[in-house]
């Protein structure tokens, strides 16, 4: 590796906003197209828009949707559809403390 | 190096059955799993389960394990007998498949690369990807609102000249976008762990943590902020300056605010394609009674108000 000043290495935030393509996906999850395909069939993560696979792109939070999904399965020994179903609950659990927490600022705050 | 007893990392008793084990594994991997677990040690949790199971599901490590003794305690000072695996056969392969790292001394000295139980680890197969590694990163809301470029520096295990194990500093430049949020992360393709046989590097991953602010709490993309204000100001209404991560901005304050009113900013929160809001509450504060004057002019108000804030109370 050079030595001297760092180059800045291009970043991808796994966000809402961001997207990749299904190469890409495959890569960053260390998956197979066909596995990627059994996990969209499964609903656990969703192309955005219609099209044929190549031309799919997913938003880039499918990333780390992946890649807890595959550490369930191998950690839990779930399978595909309960790997999916903890991931959907998991959402809802963050949706619920998020909430939670800015009831309790709200609280706090003697407002309302 | 310390004694670990897992057994009791999985509350078993040493005569348990190995369907116990995999039972008391289960229940605790689902509760200590770093993705589903609420647990504030979870991870460190997590990866002392996955090691005790990791040398109790499997019956030759067992027994080689279950030889060293029932006397030892853990944290007890151990040094493994020098004969300690004579006398057993191991297979190797199909090991430590439990994301192999971060598994204390103790186990690398019995069931490690470089015990008598390294197997086929790390050779299966020919060029496969390096291992993804992952890290915090603290920034401060600011950073989020505007965007940054850090230097981190990662520690990363190496392999001198001489062959020894050792650990390397690495400085990588990070470009942080705006508008991240607590808890997103960020992928640095090619910068994790390296590959072996040809194969490629792993990827990095950074999960954004926001440093503590004195004035703003971020909820997602939105942003809380406290403002206090005068009797006066909160009574006939305002135009006064409130801080925002973008600076400060007018903010009208309608006659007859109280306490914890709370305003919204659309749009200023942190930014994204949906930006986030911020949200003002109002705090209002009196102004000490420590002159003549101004005592003369809470008497005044004492008199002149017949204002009782508990009235509907009772008591």
């Amino acid at each position: 590796m050079p030595r001297g000043d760092p180059v800045t290495l291009p970043t991808l935030v796994l966000d809402e906003e961001s997207t990749v393509g299904l190469g890409e996906l495959c890569r960053a999850a260390h998956i197979s197209a066909e596995r990627l395909m059994a996990m969209v069939a499964e609903g656990l993560v969703e192309p955005l828009g219609k099209g044929p696979p190549a031309e799919w792109r997913f938003a880039a939070v499918a990333v780390t949707r992946i890649r807890t999904a595959l550490r369930l399965q191998r950690d839990l020994e779930v399978n595909l559809a309960g790997a999916a179903l903890a991931l959907d609950l998991l959402d809802e659990v963050r949706r619920l403390r998020a909430q939670v927490r800015t009831l309790e600022h709200r609280l706090r705050c003697g407002s309302d | 190096m310390e004694f670990k007893d897992y057994y009791r990392t999985l509350g078993l008793e040493r005569d348990a059955s190995q369907e116990d084990v995999k039972r008391a594994y289960r229940r605790l991997a689902r509760k200590f799993h770093p993705d589903v677990s609420k647990e504030p040690d979870a991870e460190e949790r997590f990866k002392e389960v996955n090691e005790a199971y990791e040398v109790l599901k499997d019956p030759e490590k067992r027994a080689a394990y279950d030889r060293l003794g029932s006397e030892w305690k853990t944290g007890q000072e151990f040094r493994p007998p020098p004969d300690w695996d004579a006398g057993f056969e191991f297979r190797g392969g199909g090991f430590t498949d439990a994301g192999a790292g971060g598994f204390s001394d103790f186990f690398e000295a019995l069931f490690g690369a470089r015990g008598p139980f390294a197997g086929a680890h790390g050779a299966r197969g020919r060029g496969f990807q390096g291992e993804d590694h992952h890290a915090k990163i603290l920034i401060g809301l600011e950073d989020a609102y505007h965007g940054t470029t850090r230097q981190i520096q990662l520690e990363v295990p190496a392999v001198d000249a001489h062959g020894r194990l050792v650990r390397k500093t690495r400085t990588l430049q990070v470009r942080i976008p705006k508008g991240v949020t607590e808890g997103q992360q960020i992928r640095l393709a090619g910068q994790g762990g390296p590959g072996a046989g040809g194969g490629p590097a792993g990827d990095l991953y950074l999960e954004i943590a926001f440093r503590p602010h004195p004035q703003f709490e971020a909820h997602g993309r939105d942003i809380h902020v406290t403002l206090p204000i005068t009797p006066w100001e909160a009574a006939l209404g305002a135009r006064v300056q409130a801080p925002t991560l973008g600076g400060p901005v007018d903010l009208q304050i309608p006659p007859g605010s109280q306490s914890g009113r709370k305003l919204r900013l659309k749009g200023r929160g942190l930014p994204g394609r949906t930006p986030g809001d911020q949200y003002v509450t109002l705090q209002i504060v009196t102004p000490p009674a420590d002159t003549e004057p101004a005592r003369r002019i809470y008497e005044q108000m004492a008199r002149t108000f017949r204002f009782d804030p508990r009235a509907r109370q009772g008591g």
